[in-house]
This record gives structure tokens, C-alpha cells and sequence, in this order.
């Protein structure tokens, strides 16, 4: 049987590739990032998940606005490591796990979640940072097999936050019918508050992040009522990401607990995170 | 008319009206996602922007890296990272831009502006 055993918010902060890739994860800094997930990676390394379902989103590297999908599913054994404009970072190509995939798609679609079918797709930092934060690779690849899914918050009109939660309870469904057992968890990434542009650029909201952690732990199906417009409105027009974390969350049992959590704002984005074990 | 988004100030929500505007824009940054198409940017600027059919108002928004401009005109930020990376612009020197302020200005507002 899938069962999933757990589930992350964390933001998608480019910037954190280029840390990564340069080994710089001691300046000062970033020191504070990299500490937090020391725990969670010690946290991961026992629940020794087999697949990591990454709800992200492209950032105009595989999907461009000629054709635009709300959401999609990759079914693939493999996703190639995009170059977004910056040149394709050193990284192993990621190991995706087809037959479930095709399987999430089978029942995703039957329960009216009518998702685009990716068979190839490149994944970037939306996805990449996630992983790279959670799952150190090495050379010869990652620790967990991935399945993306990727959700439209950049082009409006997106889906709602209360659609992206009830993915992820549909999402939970599927994954209890594979008939094979496999450990699953499911992150939820990009916010927190930020801002990329117009006069507001750079623009953070502390206040509003930490309310959304504590209600995302003890009252998430109040989170499913906020509009767009309140989430860009009070922490920033990019924040509106944050409904994928929603997906996730809708992804676990009401009462998983919470085992981390941490926050940290240097520059333009809060950076949050947020762990459950279910 | 469908229910389009509501305004909310100093920000620009992308929304398929804006998309639409941008279209020729956000084709030609989608294009510097390949190396070859960052040479041929690099190395001939006009013929780029001429192969991708730009408006005489949008090659000076290009020509005059005025980002604010852009993103008015409907250009993607994450269609204008890709520009700001060809370009040698940040997106803290582009967003600097936006706000109206130097790059050190703008660095002054950060709570660790170590963490670029």
C-alpha cells in the first residue's frame, strides 16, 4: 500500500542554488537556512521515504504562457535539470517513478482533477531547491525518486486555494490505492511573503507568515477560504504561491503532527518551513 | 466579462490581459533559456528583438533596461529574470530599479543583505 508519511512547506528561493552549488552554505548569511534542515534531513533519513511528490511551480523555464496548464503531473523515470536562463546547474537528473506516476494520474483524473500528462519535463529551481534543502544528492543522484506537479500561480486566473487543498486530499486517496508499498511524502514549496516587483518590490510580511504557519498546523481548512487577493494584498503579489502548500497539507490526516518549524526573512522572501509526520 | 483581479497598489498582478499585452515580450525571454539564444542576444540585440517581432515601444523598454517599464508592458518578472541575467542585471538591481532607489539604497532595507 502508499501511505504518506509526511509532508514539508518550504519556500523556493533561487538564490539558494547558487549557495549550494558553491558550497557556501556556512556564510554567515545563510548559515541560519541550512542549520534548520539539518534536523529535517536527520528527521527524513529515519522516515526513509521512497518518493517525494514536489508540488512546484516552473518559473518560465518549461512551461511558457503559449500554452499554460493549472495543473501537471510528470509520469516519467526521468526529469532533466533545466537551464531557466542561467545555464543548467551541476546537478544529477532526478529519478522519477513512472508507474506510479501513471497510477496518480489514473486516479487524479478520475476524481475530476484533470491534469496535464508531462512525459518529459525539466524541472527548475521551484522544484530544485525544495530538493536540494530536504535531500542532499551526490554524484550518482538523489535519495528519493520524485514526482512533480506543477501548479499555475503565476498567470491568473489560478486555481483556488481551496482546489489546490482538496488535490491534496485526493492526492492522499490515490496514494492509499497503490497497491505496491511505498513511503511517500509530499512537498509543498514556494512563498512565503515577497514581492519581485513594482514599487512594492522587496516587500515582506513577518506577521502574516507566522499566522499562516500556526494555521496551517492547527486550522488548515480555514486557510482554504483565503482569496488570491488577500494573500497578494497582505504578503506580497508573489506570495499567492503559498496555496501550494495547501496541497500538501490537504495531502495529510487533520491531526499529522508538526515536528519543525522555522523561519528566517534576509533578503526579499520569508522563508519558512514547516514539517509534519502523519 | 470574467471576474478579473482586483488592483492592489505599487503591484502588478499578472493576469491574462497583462499576458496577452506582454506576449511578444515573454516569447522572446522564454527563448534565453538555451545558451545558443543568450549568444545570439548578446551579440546582436536589435536582430534578436526584430526576429521576435517587438513594437518600437518595447525595444526601447529593452534598449533603456527599464525594468519598471517592462513589467508595465506585461513582461513576466520570471520572464525578466532571463533578460536581467543577459543583461548583467540582478533581480535586487532590477527590483532597486522598480522602487526607485540605488542598489546600495535598496540593500539598506534588507534585514541580512549578505544573503544575495
Amino acid at each position: 500500500m502508499g501511505r504518506i508519511v509526511g509532508g514539508i512547506g518550504l519556500s523556493h528561493v533561487p538564490s539558494v542554488g547558487p549557495v549550494v552549488d558553491r558550497k557556501r552554505e556556512s556564510d554567515p548569511a545563510w548559515k541560519p537556512l541550512f542549520d534548520a534542515y539539518v534536523p529535517v534531513r536527520e528527521w527524513l533519513a529515519k522516515l526513509k521515504p521512497d518518493v517525494a511528490i514536489v508540488v512546484y511551480n516552473d518559473h518560465v523555464a518549461e512551461f511558457t504562457f503559449d500554452k499554460y496548464p493549472t495543473f501537471a503531473l510528470g509520469a516519467a523515470d526521468r526529469y532533466a535539470i533545466a537551464d531557466e536562463g542561467f545555464g543548467t546547474r551541476p546537478l544529477p537528473e532526478v529519478a522519477g517513478d513512472a508507474d506510479f506516476s501513471i497510477h496518480l494520474c489514473e486516479e487524479l483524473i478520475n476524481r475530476e482533477f484533470d491534469l496535464t500528462v508531462c512525459q518529459e519535463l525539466g524541472v527548475e529551481h521551484g522544484f530544485l531547491v525544495p530538493m536540494n534543502l530536504c535531500f542532499p544528492h551526490t554524484s550518482s543522484g538523489w535519495p528519493v525518486k520524485s514526482v512533480p506537479l506543477q501548479v499555475n500561480v503565476v498567470q491568473h486566473p489560478l486555481p483556488t486555494a481551496r482546489r489546490c487543498y482538496r488535490l491534496g486530499q485526493a492526492l492522499r486517496e490515490a496514494v492509499s490505492s497503490y497497491p505496491q508499498d511505498l513511503k511517500v511524502v509530499v512537498l509543498g514549496t514556494g512563498g512565503m511573503s515577497h514581492q519581485l516587483q513594482g514599487k512594492r518590490f522587496g516587500f515582506m510580511n513577518e506577521k502574516f507568515d507566522q499566522w499562516f504557519l500556526d494555521e496551517l498546523e492547527r486550522n488548515p481548512e480555514s486557510l482554504t477560504s483565503l482569496s488570491h487577493h488577500k494573500i497578494m494584498e497582505q504578503a506580497g503579489a508573489e506570495a499567492v504561491e503559498l496555496i501550494m502548500w495547501l496541497t500538501m497539507r490537504g495531502a495529510l490526516s487533520p491531526n499529522a503532527k508538526r515536528v519543525h518549524r522555522h523561519y528566517y526573512a534576509p533578503m526579499t522572501t520569508g522563508m519558512g518551513l514547516i514539517a509534519f509526520e502523519d | 466579462m470574467g471576474i478579473s483581479v482586483r488592483e492592489i497598489p505599487d503591484t502588478s498582478i499578472f493576469d491574462l490581459r497583462l499576458s496577452r499585452r506582454g506576449k511578444r515580450l515573454n516569447r522572446m525571454c522564454a527563448a534565453l533559456c538555451s545558451p545558443a539564444e543568450r549568444d545570439a542576444f548578446k551579440k546582436d540585440e536589435e536582430a534578436f528583438m526584430e526576429r521576435f517581432s517587438l513594437n518600437e515601444q518595447e525595444k526601447h523598454l529593452i534598449r533603456s533596461r527599464d525594468f519598471k517599464g517592462l513589467i508595465e508592458a506585461g513582461m513576466n518578472i520570471y520572464a525578466m529574470l532571463k533578460i536581467g541575467s543577459a543583461t548583467g542585471n540582478s533581480l535586487y538591481r532590477m527590483g532597486a530599479q522598480m522602487r526607485g532607489e540605488t542598489y546600495e539604497e535598496f540593500l539598506k532595507t534588507r534585514n541580512i543583505s549578505g544573503a544575495v
